[in-house]
């Protein structure tokens, strides 16, 4: 079965058209990178997949079944908020609020729970770091926090929008390879978005590329070519490949760079085949 | 004579920790939502609704709980558009006072009206008050525990809470009309000007002194509670006003509570 099956879908932002007439579908167990530029509608396209942004056209399937809110079937990690940081409260108490969020009444967890709690932390190795304040933790930590509050109760779709940001490289690359063990341990389907191709290459199923309100899905190989590129910058797109980075260029501006590609490279090839066997 | 052998006494420990405890409660989430300007501005809001009720013939309290209720309806139905509004909301805040004043000016008991609701006057609680106070109360508790859950979701986690289900723009109605009540209920012990005392004193040093939220609401009540109490206490043997000594206890336990955590 297809995990999300986009059927001639148009999205609208107020007036603004931000997808228009896209048709892919994501299979069961991929994980695959959603990249593009900015405002291209990576959270837009989330917010739909939540059922939280009606089609303006065509339809959102998720295993199946039309998009609607409070599906269970998805974790979602949002977009890290400012105000975090400055909270005072445990990452526990933190995460606990989520657990049956949605029902009246007063926020006691319960023993199951408590035990779905536990489960999430010790999947993601965050037990420890969720008795502390969220102010007294790091980026990456918080980011971990998250992940686990994404995964209470089985989802079998992730969506996780830009988790890496404001992470150090070494961080990002932490997150990057929790979200593929989970993917592939778990057999859950995830969409990832991010700013550069390069802090997802070698995890990556696929690539996702969205931009001037068409999209792309296939492999790295596949998607990122000039002549796929090109329509979704608007512009002409030169795909420069050198010493295992990849450039992507649009006159003589690199439009985006891979300045971490390289260490990665040899592991993230051997993943790449995986990705199709 | 003991201090409980006057019945003006009496009322008015009751009614300062009925206030107390469900100002400390309430003021835990207004905290943890970074409402309090909010609260302080309907207040303010409160006090023109009380003028123009008592203007009218009216009881105050009424005029004032109609007033902060439809206030915070309206607050908690903007939500996110009223964040970072501040000058609106302070203009609004300083228009509300202005009306209080014109509305004082035709009523015929100016001086004592006007302290005793800018400041408060607990040792003048009468008993219907103090029912009045305990239904309040007891109101905004039980409406608070109904939605608790999932303001607390909403309040920690709104795209998550949105992705399933909860209403931010009706939790956020439902616990400004809470807040509404609150402050209606509080403006009767320390004032329309020093409501910030009881909602978010006691709730701001225990949110500084737990990690979790449980311990936090049992604190935020327990230390409203006992700057009430003792600021009664004190006032009675001083002769201060009962609310100069608890505004000067909450910002002890304030400022005790910041520098007892502060990281070395």
């Amino acid at each position: 079965m297809n995990a999300v099956e986009l059927d001639s879908l148009g999205l609208t932002l107020g007036r603004r058209p931000i997808l228009r007439d896209v048709t892919l579908a994501v299979r069961e167990g991929e994980f695959v990178g959603v990249l593009g530029p900015n405002g291209a509608g990576k959270t837009t396209l989330f917010r739909a997949i939540l059922g939280l942004l009606k089609p303006a056209a065509g339809t959102i399937r998720v295993f199946g079944e039309t998009a609607r809110p409070g599906n269970a079937a998805i974790g979602y990690l949002a977009q890290s908020r400012s105000a975090l940081p400055q909270l005072h409260l445990s990452g526990r108490e933190f995460i606990a609020s989520s657990i049956r969020g949605e029902r009246y009444g007063l926020p006691i967890l319960g023993p199951e729970g408590r035990r779905q709690l536990d489960e999430a932390l010790d999947l993601v190795g965050a037990r420890e770091i969720a008795a502390r304040p969220l102010s007294a933790m790091s980026g990456g930590e918080r980011q971990r926090l998250l992940f686990a509050q994404a995964l209470i109760g089985h989802p079998k779709l992730l969506l996780l929008d830009e988790p890496l940001i404001s992470l150090d490289p070494r961080r990002q690359r932490e997150v990057v390879e929790l979200a593929r063990r989970l993917c592939r341990e778990l057999g859950i389907t995830v969409l990832f978005s991010a700013h550069e191709l390069s802090q997802l290459f070698g995890a990556i199923d696929r690539v996702l590329y969205l931009g001037n309100g068409h999209a792309a899905l296939g492999t790295i190989d596949e998607v990122i070519r000039p002549a796929v590129l090109s329509p979704l910058y608007g512009s002409e797109i030169e795909v420069v490949r050198a010493n295992g980075h990849i450039f992507i260029l649009s006159g003589d501006a690199r439009v985006e760079e891979d300045p971490h590609l390289h260490e990665h490279h040899d592991h993230g090839h051997e993943h790449h085949d995986h990705g199709h066997s | 004579m003991g201090i409980l052998d006057l019945d003006f006494m009496r009322n008015a420990f009751a009614a300062s920790g009925i206030v107390a405890v469900v100002a400390g409660i309430v003021g835990v989430f207004l905290v943890l939502r970074g409402q309090t300007f909010a609260g302080h501005a309907l207040s303010h809001v409160g006090f023109a609704g009380a003028t123009a009720a008592g203007l009218i013939g009216l009881s105050p309290l009424g005029g004032m709980i109609a007033f902060t209720v439809l206030a915070g309806i309206g607050m908690g139905a903007l939500g996110e558009r009223l964040s970072g509004r501040d000058v609106a909301v302070g203009i609004v805040l300083a228009l509300s006072l202005g009306f209080g004043l014109l509305f004082l000016h035709y009523y015929t008991s100016f001086a004592t009206q006007a302290s005793a609701l800018l400041f408060g006057n607990v040792l003048a609680v009468s008993t219907g008050t103090l029912l009045t106070l305990a239904v309040l109360g007891v109101v905004a508790l039980v409406a608070l525990a109904a939605i608790s859950r999932p303001l607390l979701f909403a309040t920690l986690q709104p795209e998550l809470a949105e992705a399933r289900g909860v209403s931010q723009r009706t939790t956020g109605i439902l616990f400004m009309a809470i807040v509404a009540i609150t402050v209606s209920a509080s403006v009767q012990i320390v004032g329309v000007l020093l409501v910030f005392t009881l909602m978010v004193g006691p709730a701001a040093a225990a949110e500084r002194l737990t990690t979790r939220l449980g311990p936090g609401v049992l604190l935020a009540a327990l230390i409203a509670l006992a700057e009430a109490w003792l600021g009664v206490i004190i006032a009675f043997y001083t002769d201060w006003p009962v609310s100069f000594c608890i505004t000067a206890l909450s910002a002890l336990a304030y400022f005790a509570a910041v520098i007892a955590t502060r990281q070395a």
